[in-house]
């Protein structure tokens, strides 16, 4: 490389940090904390919660001002400044934000030194940041491994719960497993076109037209990594277990923040790298042999008839709710295998739908911790008389999470299966499965409130239970959006329409 | 006011929802929140009145029509309106409703929410009847699944759990297929304005505007089979029906009455209002039009044979009602007038006898706390006054001469055998024999239960009470009056019903069939 080359190449890279200023804030987060931690040692504990909580709204004004910029590669096309990225840095900033507030009152982080735990939070959110806007297949690697690393840490904070460790080492093996394929993948990828970029490898592949065996493994061993982050069937496994054992606030992070950050780097990938566009509308593969949108239709298939079924079985909440996100996950992934616009602001608007109605039943199961100390549904008999405003509140969020009118889910689900009618017939049967997949959800979903309001009470007591103003104005938070962008959800759609802009240039 | 009388009467109930849910905790709270409901429904039924004196009965086009844009860039609009169809569904609904907040006066365990949930059911429920935008109608039909299952769920019988969630998955499973076969519809009918998609029904209803998927004939039978599911489910047809005995049987006296009375005309109404115009040549389609006939005879046959071995006084009640809803179907399956207007004029006939029916059952059950018909015998000699309206809806819903729903049972049945599309005259004469079945089980009940010697268990059972007159009483003059002179009804659904046979008629041509 030429003099002239390093320098164009330094100037990249200095030009982009202007580009780059949330990110450094939630560096700068982590290295407060870090010295907050060390320097005033016990007493510091609430501090760090309401420390992080001030970083994390101010990397959300950081992120919002980004809102006007150009779509612009950054530190030479390594990573992506565009509306799609800046749609999914506030989601997960949305969540990191939550998730801050409920480890701030949590049960199960009191008396733990928590120092830690927000920076590896703040970690976690900047290997998102890097998920939803990386471009490059390093990249790509690298903002995984942050993901996955800083999770395993989260999972298992609870050192001296077993089922917490167990859920860290679960989800360590499935992670370095599922991380070292999908680095074959790539190395595969690599050999095929000789570059990391995937708008250039995009460029290659459809002049070069590659051997489509080998493409087609390539795309397997590459779906187990981003299928691991969405937990989408087969590398589903972890899910169910580390739901159980973290943290509840990190549980309830993990099913909407890493997952929604695996959707982002999987549309951004298989739409730029392994599909081309003319018109923007919609995209095609760019090998036509390797119909990978028809695999991913199968996965999506069997991703949410896998979760339901075996969420009819659970009996704990959050095991349940762990199958759920599971189905989730296969609904959500409809709406990228059309590779149309509609199918991936469909997505995008599922993941917010899912993010309200998800973290709106977390937020319950967290509640539920304090009021009645389980989490077993049985044991959420006669809430409704105890608890009314929780109970009516979970009711939402479960019609929500089946897609009963009139709530955000509903249209969530309404727009998933418009994009499948409207790609085609040989989509429908997608369409037929997900809808049916509705009505077994309602089965175990119905268990729930059906504990809560139907079942017999007249061996309990039913007195009033206690519920902390601020937990009903979280409530609040999360129902009433679910509840109104059921009924008016016009400016949520054309955020999303209008997010659907990718990095493509080079 | 008057120019959106729909919107008020449709969501004057939520309106009384919300007021009840403000109602603050002390001793009067429980009257408060009844008289709040009997406000939002009586209100309703003065909106019906009117609505009644003012719709012009002759001509087949919407009426009081109200368009607005909901979400413009999916073009789902606010649209309601009523023709003949729909008014008759939306009297019958809003009298319906009053009377059963009468009838919940008895309800104890947790009566706000009791009443919040029957009034948004109610919203729900005219929301159906007057929806003219199918994302609109979808919409309401869903809405009402939440109330239904917690009325029955929380407030029903012994078995409410098992019956609630019954209920919910087979109504659930029935109306996602008509949420794909809505989005078929959406992405595949041609706005005539925009040029884009659209949910507008009447523009569903125009075939020239069908194209795409629309213009392939096995996709139009496909569509009309999912939408057939969903709405087969809530009339309920054979072999749909297994919900209705389990949910009829646990729900409480007032949920029973508007699940009969109401609920299971969800179903007509939606295959008259959607299937039959939107995809009248599917409708024709010989083996679909065979198998519609065949389920409405297995209906009538099978549901009166069910009644007659009932020994529950409410299930023989739930049984007989999967007979009555057959002799809809089967009226409406010959494409004549009398058949058309007859099925009609039997959904409201059915809604009114069938809510007697109930009311009575519940008001013998407040007094001995069973069912069981061999338990009775010679109550005529304790409760006279009941007993006497017990056989004015007995006889009515055997169909006797110079009660309602002998006219609409006449219609329908002379109406299909009156039709020359197919054999149908042999379908009909076997489905008479349900008639003749009817009449035997109505008239064994009221001999069983009313006659013969007293039970001295039931020696000091006290007569029927004013309140329970008044629920009944209405009910009972409509029954006499609407049995002497039909005509009020009719007048309101003969245009329309006829307009729409002459629709479906054309359609087999356009659509190059036989």
């Amino acid at each position: 490389m030429d003099s002239t080359a390093v320098a164009i190449s330094l100037k990249d890279n200095i030009s982009s940090l202007s580009y780059f200023v949330p990110e450094f804030i939630l560096i700068g987060l982590m290295l407060v904390l870090i010295i907050v931690d060390i320097t005033i040692k016990r007493e510091s504990t609430p501090w760090l919660g309401v420390i992080a909580l001030i970083g994390s709204v101010i990397a959300l004004v950081a992120v919002f001002a980004q809102a006007a910029l150009p779509v612009t590669g950054l530190f030479n096309n390594m990573l992506a400044v565009d509306p799609f990225s800046w749609f999914f840095k506030l989601l997960f900033l949305g969540s990191m934000i939550l998730v801050v507030f409920l480890s701030m009152t949590s049960l199960e982080l009191a008396g733990r030194n928590v120092g830690e735990y927000f920076i590896l939070l703040t970690a976690t959110t900047l290997g998102m940041f890097w998920m939803a806007s990386a471009t490059n297949l390093l990249t790509i690697f690298i903002a995984i491994e942050t993901v996955s690393i800083t999770s395993f840490a989260l999972a298992s904070y609870l050192k001296t719960v077993k089922r917490s460790s167990e859920a860290g080492l679960k989800y360590t093996i499935y992670g370095t497993f599922s991380s070292g394929l999908m680095l074959y993948g790539f190395s595969l990828l690599y050999g095929l076109t000789g570059s990391l970029n995937i708008v250039e490898i995009s460029k290659i592949l459809a002049s070069s037209q590659p051997h489509p065996l080998t493409l087609f493994v390539a795309v397997l061993l590459i779906l187990a990594g981003f299928g691991y982050k969405i937990a989408s069937v087969p590398f589903h496994f972890w899910a169910p277990d580390v739901y159980e054992g973290a943290p509840t606030p990190i549980t309830a992070f993990f099913s909407v923040g890493p997952k929604a950050a695996g959707f982002a780097l999987l549309i951004r990938f298989f739409n730029t790298a392994l599909a081309t566009t003319e018109d923007g509308a919609s995209w095609y593969p760019v090998v036509a042999e390797v119909n990978w949108p028809q695999l991913l239709a199968v996965v999506a298939a069997a991703t949410m008839t896998l979760g339901n079924l075996i969420a009819i079985k659970q009996n704990n909440l959050k095991r349940l709710l762990a199958y759920s996100s599971i189905a989730h996950a296969g609904y959500a992934l409809m709406g990228t295998v059309l590779l149309t616009r509609e199918g991936v602001y469909a997505t995008m608007f599922y993941l917010v739908a899912y993010y309200l109605m998800n973290l709106g039943a977390f937020l319950v199961v967290i509640i539920c911790q304090e009021l009645i100390k389980s989490e077993r549904i049985q044991d959420y008999r006669g809430l409704g008389y105890r608890a009314p405003v929780v109970a009516a509140a979970m009711t939402i969020f479960l019609f929500s999470l089946t897609g009963l009118p009139v709530t955000v889910g509903f249209i969530g689900k309404f727009y998933l299966l418009a994009a499948l009618v409207r790609g085609g017939e040989q989509y429908i049967w997608l369409a037929v499965v997900a809808v049916l997949n509705t009505v077994v959800s309602l089965f175990y979903y119905a268990r729930i409130f059906k504990a809560m309001y139907l079942e017999s009470t007249d061996d309990l007591t039913l007195t009033r239970l206690q519920i902390s103003p601020s937990a009903l104005v979280l409530l609040a938070v999360f129902a009433v959006p679910t509840v109104f962008l059921g009924v008016y959800w016009a400016p949520l759609f054309d955020w999303a329409t209008a997010s659907v802009k990718f990095f493509a240039g080079l | 006011m008057l120019s959106n009388v729909l919107s008020w009467i449709i969501f004057l109930p939520i309106i009384g929802a919300a007021l009840i849910l403000l109602v603050p905790r002390n001793e009067k709270q429980t009257s408060i929140i009844r008289w709040i409901s009997v406000v939002a429904t009586g209100l309703q039924v003065v909106l019906a009145v009117f609505i009644f004196m003012k719709f012009d009965r002759n001509t087949a086009t919407m009426q009081m029509v109200e368009q607005a844009k909901w979400i413009p860039s999916y073009n789902i609009e606010y649209f309601v309106g009523i023709d003949g169809l729909s008014v008759s569904m939306v009297l019958l609904t809003a009298l319906l409703s009053f009377i059963c907040i009468f009838a919940s006066w008895g309800i104890e365990k947790a009566v706000k929410g009791y009443f919040a949930l029957f009034l948004l059911l109610d919203t729900g429920m005219m929301g159906v009847f007057c929806a003219l935008d199918f994302f609109l109608f979808y919409v309401f039909w869903e809405v009402m699944l939440l109330p239904m299952y917690f009325l029955i769920g929380i407030w029903g019988g012994p078995r409410r759990e098992y019956a609630a969630i019954k209920f919910f998955l087979y109504t659930l499973f029935g109306s996602v297929l008509m949420l794909v076969a809505m989005l078929v519809f959406y992405f595949n009918v041609k706005d005539p304005v925009t040029g884009g998609h659209t949910f507008n029904m009447l523009h569903m209803m125009d075939q020239t505007l069908h194209q795409g998927l629309l213009s392939q004939f096995n996709v139009r039978l496909l569509v009309f089979a999912a939408l057939y599911i969903g709405f087969a489910i809530k009339i309920p047809a054979f072999p749909f029906h297994t919900w209705l005995p389990d949910a009829h049987v646990e729900a409480p006296t007032a949920i029973s009455v508007i699940l009969a009375g109401v609920l299971l005309k969800m179903g007509t109404y939606g295959l008259l209002r959607i299937s039959y115009p939107v995809l009248p040549d599917a409708m024709m389609y010989k083996p679909f039009a065979y198998g519609f006939v065949v389920i409405a005879v297995i209906n009538i046959v099978y549901g009166a044979l069910c009644a007659m071995a009932q020994k529950d006084l409410k299930k023989m009640v739930a049984y007989s009602s999967i007979g009555h809803m057959g002799v809809v179907m089967l009226g409406m399956s010959g494409l004549t007038p009398l058949g058309m207007n007859g099925a009609v004029l039997q959904m409201f006939n059915h809604g009114t006898v069938t809510a007697m029916l109930f009311l009575l059952v519940g008001v013998i059950y407040d007094r001995a706390h069973h069912r069981d018909i061999e338990g009775f015998g010679g109550l005529s000699q304790k409760m006279p006054i009941y007993t006497g309206i017990v056989m004015v809806a007995f006889f009515a819903n055997l169909g006797l001469p110079g009660l309602s729903s002998f006219i609409s049972e006449a219609f329908s049945f002379l109406g299909a055998f009156s039709s020359t599309a197919f054999n149908l005259r042999v379908y009909t004469i076997i489905a008479t024999l349900g008639i003749v079945l009817v009449a035997g089980y109505m008239l064994w009940t009221l001999q069983r239960m009313f006659l013969g010697q007293l039970n001295p268990k039931y020696a000091d059972l006290p007569e029927i009470n004013g309140r329970e007159l008044f629920t009944l009483v209405p009910l009972a003059i409509i029954v006499i009056f609407l049995g002497v002179y039909p005509a009020p009804v009719l007048n309101l659904l003969e245009v329309t019903m006829n307009n729409l046979i002459v629709v479906m008629k054309e359609a087999p041509a356009l659509w190059g069939m036989q």
